[in-house]
């Protein structure tokens, strides 16, 4: 049979065609977080200075100011809801991965979890809103970490699963033939096997609430002045970015900026440790 | 004549003791680590009761009608949910035409093409685009996105193609940056890492005797892509794509920030239109009584689709993964 030369020719071409199209969108992809990250070092760099960590939010019209308050705000809020998320996260991890196996409560469980991972953080700001804020109090730094709480639980329940079963079934037996009680087999053994697995979830949860803007405007509202009373409003970064690059002011604007770099910062950051870490302890 | 020795645990009073306290801890374990993990079974249950009971005084008045109602008149209070379902579904729509291709690219390239050692690096580079908070693409959308889009799509787009017959009018409409379309694109790069992720995880899942199998009778990377691992991924594929749908659906600050924000039904790709979340964020602050209802009828709306899209991927995932044994 005779090469088909053409034939030949055109695979290759559309081969080509195809693979630089797909190096393309990873040029693209790259190019875009570059580009983020540059726009946001040459218009948060310019704001960021000793006052933002020292003065509270201005008001409108004046001059200066800083981001204090916000960031105090958001500290506590997120400190307050991983105190909150991590014990809740982690034994109900406990629950799916070592008697998740056949139970159907589990199943919905975890479908549930999933789905809780990627619902819309403005409607969960809704919820603490309707059980929160307009029972209760008003608006209110607690409203604000329970909302978050809520964003950071579901992240905490799979990764803690997914690392305790990456823990080999072996030493659970192991720890079952010298007579264990279940429970102790599950703290003592797994989830201490597990531990740098499940520190990486919390770290990826502090990151992931750290940067919630929608479920905050209902609920810790927001605060011009410096305050730690989790029992009021509380100013806190998100919220201030989003009003300030809204607003006509220019230095309200530049402090937005610096917010916004402080943040992309720390959750960048957040990030990469938690990655670096996981992979430190468990090289697989 | 006895040879065994006595059995020491059936006479031993104390080990008989531990063993009953043992037992008591682990059934109180066991339901200690359950009732948490119920705790979020509670919290979905409460979100979506919740949100209807005050939702109901705008499904009492408006009925199901609320849903395709073309109207939102905050001082007549005569509201509807269809400007915002549109903006939402169109925005959301736009992101997945634009993220899908590339995060099909991206995948492709990290499992077939990149050499293993930036592998890694490559896809942590990826995953921290999905890290960045959403109000950061929101305000690069504002500042740095709109203004570029205005300049150099909105006004060649409008030249060249608003003259056209038929598809003319998708292209009408002030090129000020904002609108649809600039919020499609913005939400198609947040949306990018997630579905890029699913694909490159479901890629990897593909038996590599399959892949070596069509390289053996000499087929080209792409034919092994699309004859081969596309075939085979297809549920993880759709799940995937599906993700990241129900993400850009529930997207607050980014929209908020460029979809321009106007309760009108939106007539162009660049006209100005709200999105449910966008509306809630901008709104609720400011909302009072029955505004307040019908704010929580669409975060209803919003959190019921939501819930369909994401389910479906979940399931479409789970098939995919018990698909993997082969």
């Amino acid at each position: 049979m005779e090469f088909n030369q053409a034939l030949y020719r055109s695979r290759r071409r559309s081969n080509l065609v195809g693979l630089s199209l797909s190096m393309g969108s990873m040029v693209l992809g790259l190019a875009v977080l570059l580009w983020i990250l540059v726009v946001l070092f040459t218009n948060g760099l310019a704001a960021l200075d000793w006052n933002m960590f020292t003065k509270s939010t201005p008001a409108p019209g004046t001059e200066g100011g800083g981001l204090a308050n916000a960031i105090v705000g958001s500290l506590m809020m997120v400190g307050f809801s991983v105190l909150v998320s991590t014990p809740i996260g982690v034994l109900a991890g406990v629950y799916l991965a070592e008697y998740g196996d056949q139970s159907k409560t589990a199943e919905l469980t975890r479908f549930v979890t999933d789905i809780m991972l990627s619902a819309p953080s403005i409607v969960l700001g809704l919820f603490v809103y309707a059980i929160a804020v307009a029972t209760v109090g008003g608006f209110s730094g607690w409203a604000g970490s329970l909302a978050l709480s809520l964003i950071a639980v579901p992240v905490v329940v799979r990764t803690t699963e997914n690392m305790l079963r990456l823990v080999p079934g072996s030493l659970r037996e192991a720890a079952f033939a010298l007579g264990a009680p279940r429970w102790k087999v599950a703290t003592l053994v797994t989830l201490r096997a597990a531990k740098s697995g499940v520190m990486t979830g919390l770290l990826l949860a502090v990151a992931r609430i750290s940067g919630e803007t929608a479920p905050l405007l209902f609920t810790a509202l927001n605060n011009q002045f410096f305050s730690t009373d989790m029992s009021k409003p509380m100013a806190n970064l998100p919220v201030v970015i989003f009003q300030f690059a809204m607003s006509p002011y220019d230095n309200w604007i530049r402090l937005a900026w610096g917010g916004a770099l402080l943040i992309t910062l720390s959750v960048l950051l957040l990030n990469i440790v938690a990655r670096l870490y996981l992979r430190e302890k468990n090289p697989v | 004549m006895n040879v065994r020795p006595a059995p020491l645990e059936a006479g031993n009073p104390g080990m008989v003791s531990i063993a009953r306290r043992q037992r008591f801890e682990d059934i109180f374990f066991h339901r200690l680590t359950q009732a948490f993990s119920l705790l979020v079974l509670v919290a979905l249950l409460g979100i979506i009761v919740s949100l209807f009971i005050n939702a109901w005084p705008a499904f009492q008045k408006f009925g199901v009608e609320f849903i395709w109602r073309v109207e939102w008149d905050i001082i007549n209070e005569e509201f509807g949910a269809a400007i915002a379902i549109v903006g939402t579904l169109a925005s959301a729509g736009i992101a997945l035409l634009i993220a899908v291709p590339l995060a099909f690219g991206i995948a492709l390239f990290l499992t077939e093409t990149c050499p293993t050692w930036m592998r890694r690096p490559l896809g942590i580079a990826i995953e921290l685009l999905a890290a960045v908070p959403s109000i950061i693409y929101g305000m690069f959308g504002l500042f740095v996105f709109a203004p570029l889009f205005a300049t150099f799509a909105q006004v060649p787009l409008q030249k060249v193609l608003g003259g056209m017959p038929l598809i003319g009018f998708l292209f009408g409409g002030s090129t000020n940056g904002f609108g649809i379309l600039a919020a499609g694109i913005v939400l198609a790069f947040m949306v990018l890492p997630f579905v890029a992720a699913v694909m490159r995880d479901v890629f990897e899942i593909v038996p590599p005797i399959l892949r070596e199998s069509a390289y053996g009778l000499g087929c080209t990377t792409w034919e092994v892509v699309r004859n081969v691992v596309l075939p085979y991924t297809q549920k993880g594929v759709i799940g995937g794509i599906m993700l990241g749908f129900g993400r850009a659906l529930g997207e607050t600050m980014a929209v908020t920030f460029v979809i321009g924000n106007a309760n009108r039904m939106p007539t162009s790709l660049f006209s100005p239109g709200t999105s449910i979340a966008s509306t809630l964020a901008n709104e609720f602050g400011e909302a009072a009584d029955f505004h307040i209802a019908t704010l929580f009828a669409l975060g209803f709306l919003l959190f019921v689709i939501t819930f369909i899209v994401l389910g479906a991927a979940k399931w479409m995932l789970v098939r995919a993964e018990k698909a993997k044994g082969f």
